[in-house]
């Protein structure tokens, strides 16, 4: 027992959960905290700006397998966190963000800097937390790791009082053994035996299954049983964006990323199976298309730990609510093996006349795509970098054409969709990879929302490779634009700095490529540079990302993209 | 038709802005929401009266208890419970109307606890229905005021309300 300052409590904490790195911006209110960071094993990464903060520690989270730490000051330095706390709410990823408030009898007053931060990110957070005496500190940050990182995770906001900071308090280390006080809170582990039994009746009624491997699969570690599932059944395997990697893309099984921009093959295999096994996914309105006509014929069974996604988008026939890698160990036992050949036999044919779509089938006629670029990119990393997006053309061609073999290799908000994610996102996976290959594909568009953490990767000496994929458009708007709006480009075209020389100005090392036959040694020469390189790709600037589900139709009635022929082929000016 | 569902919370600050935030964000429409304590003085009671079947009870259960200070939920509805609404209602009431007051009253077994020169403040609980009665014949006269509580209920006897969540309840929690 000792008496420490509440800021010193904190730090106790933090080392006591086992924070290494931290990423944040001092300011008035969270002084008393910084003020005594120095003496404690951690790592403070200073941002440039506080959303960078809550992303990177966002993706430092997702990952590994830590809980994430974003540390802002009171008012402005808290307000802009909410960004990154909704992107990490809707990925279901484990951050603990902690803002400085005012001195605790200022509460209410309208103080300098004092916004109610608890009740802006009361509907974006998991819980949310507000610390008025030292002697609170200990305990609260016990209960904001558990929450964060336990059940269906999320992020977790702790607002401490200035006072509170400063206030002496005696201070016990937590005692693993004892049970936290949360009376309300627990998960699902087991499903009930009958409902396993049940699940297993219905797998073997099914002649064409199919599997929709979310997030959750990675979240619950579950990738193994997932492949020895799907194995022992022979059900092919669709994945959501934020679940690739969960049954490696090369695998027989995999049927690649369903949805908006899915596979078509893997969509026209939703829509005619007769059996959905849905594994730790929520029927997100980007993965099925018009819900009247989705999977018609479709049984659904739903295996989430989160008992508010069961029939929340669509109605199941059966619900398994538990811990997914848990529940599937229950499961497998009780299911027979079953070879689907005719049904697998039929998934092939639609795969076959996808690659013949595929934009890999197209001959070089010179000019630089972004989806080549990003083919190129994978094979020089032999499919095996960390690849963070933004959000937009570039991070659905990511999906597409980085095949990922591995779980926790993207780094993308899903959910939220967030745009300026993709920068702060590969360095918050670098901290927590520095040995791993990192890559950012990024647009135009996203990259300069949050490009001030350039400075942020050089004072790190970052090792991160950024690759922007410049249309000089808001390419995703534009593309539903030229769909949907008769082309007329509202606020799409975009121009941005010369990221050659915006590079230069921070020293990082930068290549502009321009031509396909550029493109192998412009990678070769970001791989072979160590520090932060940037390589600006140039690419058509009117490519568009197929397939794609139109909003409110069926999954199945996909824009399909046209069959090349060469003088088709005219580059856009 | 209405449903009719409580909640075990911890007695905290803002407990009940979760709560309602809640309801808010899921567009899950009450017709009443009544929080008071309970025999423990850490623990708040909240009854929630769903104004219809749109959102299905199950889902309102599920929703709460993802709220980390919500201990049991259960589902009254259709079940034997007693169900009790409080009313206050101030009638225009001369010395020449207060008997017609007065007499109402009676029958309904409500209590006249203000009397003023020119009103008084009829007090009735009982259920949705019988004050609904009342307020319906109270009205002719002139009311002038009316507040109520919203429905409280509680199990009759020693069996519980219906639970939907496996393992997600207070007395048999299962924990991660």
């Amino acid at each position: 027992m000792k008496e420490l300052s509440g800021a010193e409590i904190l730090w106790e904490s933090l080392v006591a959960e086992g924070v290494e790195v931290i990423f944040g911006y001092p300011g008035g209110a969270i002084m008393p905290v910084y003020d005594v960071m120095l003496k404690y094993p951690v790592h403070h990464v200073l941002t440039r700006h506080e959303q960078g903060a809550a992303h990177m520690a966002d993706a430092y989270a997702r990952t590994s397998d830590k809980v994430g730490v974003a540390l802002a000051t009171s008012g402005p330095g808290a307000t802009n966190l909410v960004t990154g706390i909704a992107t990490a709410m809707l990925d279901s990823s484990p951050l603990i963000c902690i803002t400085g408030q005012v001195h605790s009898n200022l509460l209410g007053k309208d103080a300098f800097q004092e916004i109610d931060v608890t009740g802006i990110t009361l509907p974006i957070t998991k819980h949310n937390f507000l610390i008025t005496r030292a002697d609170e500190v200990a305990e609260v940050v016990h209960k904001a790791f558990h929450i964060a990182r336990s059940g269906r995770p999320g992020p977790v906001l702790i607002d401490f009082c200035k006072d509170a900071q400063i206030q002496i308090a005696q201070y016990h280390e937590p005692d693993p053994a004892l049970p936290i006080s949360l009376p309300g809170y627990s998960s699902p582990v087991h499903a009930p035996e009958d409902d396993l039994k049940t699940a297993a009746e219905m797998i073997e009624k099914a002649e064409q299954p199919v599997i929709l491997a979310g997030q959750g699969v990675l979240m619950s570690n579950g990738m193994e049983m997932l492949e020895f599932f799907a194995t022992k059944t022979q059900t092919p395997v669709a994945m959501t964006l934020l679940g690739l990697g969960a049954l490696p893309t090369s695998h027989p099984l995999s049927l690649g990323m369903m949805g908006m921009h899915g596979e078509a093959y893997c969509n026209q295999a939703i829509q005619n199976a007769d059996l959905l096994l849905a594994f730790g996914m929520r029927f997100d309105d980007r993965v099925t298309g018009n819900l009247r006509t989705y999977a018609p014929r479709a049984r659904k069974i739903h295996l989430d730990i989160d008992p508010t996604e069961i029939n929340k988008n669509i109605d199941i026939d059966l619900s398994l609510l538990g811990d997914l890698k848990t529940v599937l160990s229950d499961l497998i036992p009780l299911v027979d093996e079953y070879d689907h050949d005719a049904w697998k036999i039929q998934i092939n044919g639609w795969k076959k006349e996808t690659r013949e779509r595929s934009i890999l089938s197209w001959q070089d006629d010179g000019i630089l795509r972004s989806p080549r670029v990003i083919h190129d990119l994978w094979e020089m990393t032999e499919g095996d970098a960390i690849v963070a997006t933004g959000v937009g053309q570039h991070q659905m061609w990511a999906a597409q054409y980085y095949t990922f073999e591995k779980p926790f290799r993207l780094i993308t908000s899903g959910g939220a969709g967030t745009m300026g994610f993709g920068l702060p996102a590969a360095l918050g996976a670098w901290f927590a990879h520095p040995e791993e290959e990192i890559w950012l594909i990024d647009g135009d568009g996203g990259f300069q929302m949050t490009q001030s953490e350039l400075s942020t990767a050089v004072q790190e000496n970052a090792n991160i490779k950024i690759a922007i994929m410049n249309n000089g458009f808001l390419g995703m708007v534009r593309q539903w634009q030229e769909f949907f709006f008769d082309k007329r480009y509202a606020a799409t075209p975009i121009t941005g700095p010369d990221f050659v020389k915006l590079a230069d100005a921070h020293g990082i090392p930068a290549r502009r490529i321009e031509e396909p036959g550029e493109v192998l040694s412009a990678i070769e020469f970001a791989q072979k540079t160590s520090g932060p390189v940037l390589l600006d790709f140039i690419v058509e600037k009117e490519e568009s990302v197929y397939p794609m589900v139109p909003t409110g139709a069926a999954l199945d009635e996909m824009i399909r993209r046209p069959i090349f022929k060469k003088d088709s082929a005219v580059k856009s000016k | 038709m209405q449903q009719i569902l409580f909640a075990l919370v911890e007695n905290k600050p803002g407990v009940l802005n979760r709560v309602s935030s809640l309801f808010r964000r899921r567009k899950f429409n009450i017709e009443s929401l009544n929080v008071g304590r309970t025999e423990k003085t850490d623990i708040s009671r909240m009854t929630i009266v769903l104004e219809n079947e749109a959102v299905d009870a199950r889902t309102v259960e599920a929703n709460l208890y993802k709220l980390v200070n919500v201990i049991d939920v259960q589902d009254l509805t259709n079940q034997p419970a007693v169900v009790r609404d409080l009313a206050l209602i101030k009638v225009r009431a001369t010395p020449e109307t207060r008997g017609e007051v007065a007499s109402l009253a009676e029958i309904f077994r409500a209590n006249i606890v203000d009397v003023a020169p020119d009103s008084v403040v009829v007090e009735i609980a009982g259920t949705e229905d019988k004050i609904e009665s009342l307020v319906e014949l109270l009205r002719p006269i002139g009311i002038e005021e009316l507040v109520r509580t919203g429905q409280v209920a509680m199990m009759r006897g020693a069996s519980d309300g219906k639970r939907y969540t496996p393992g997600a309840n207070g007395k048999t929690k299962i924990t991660a």
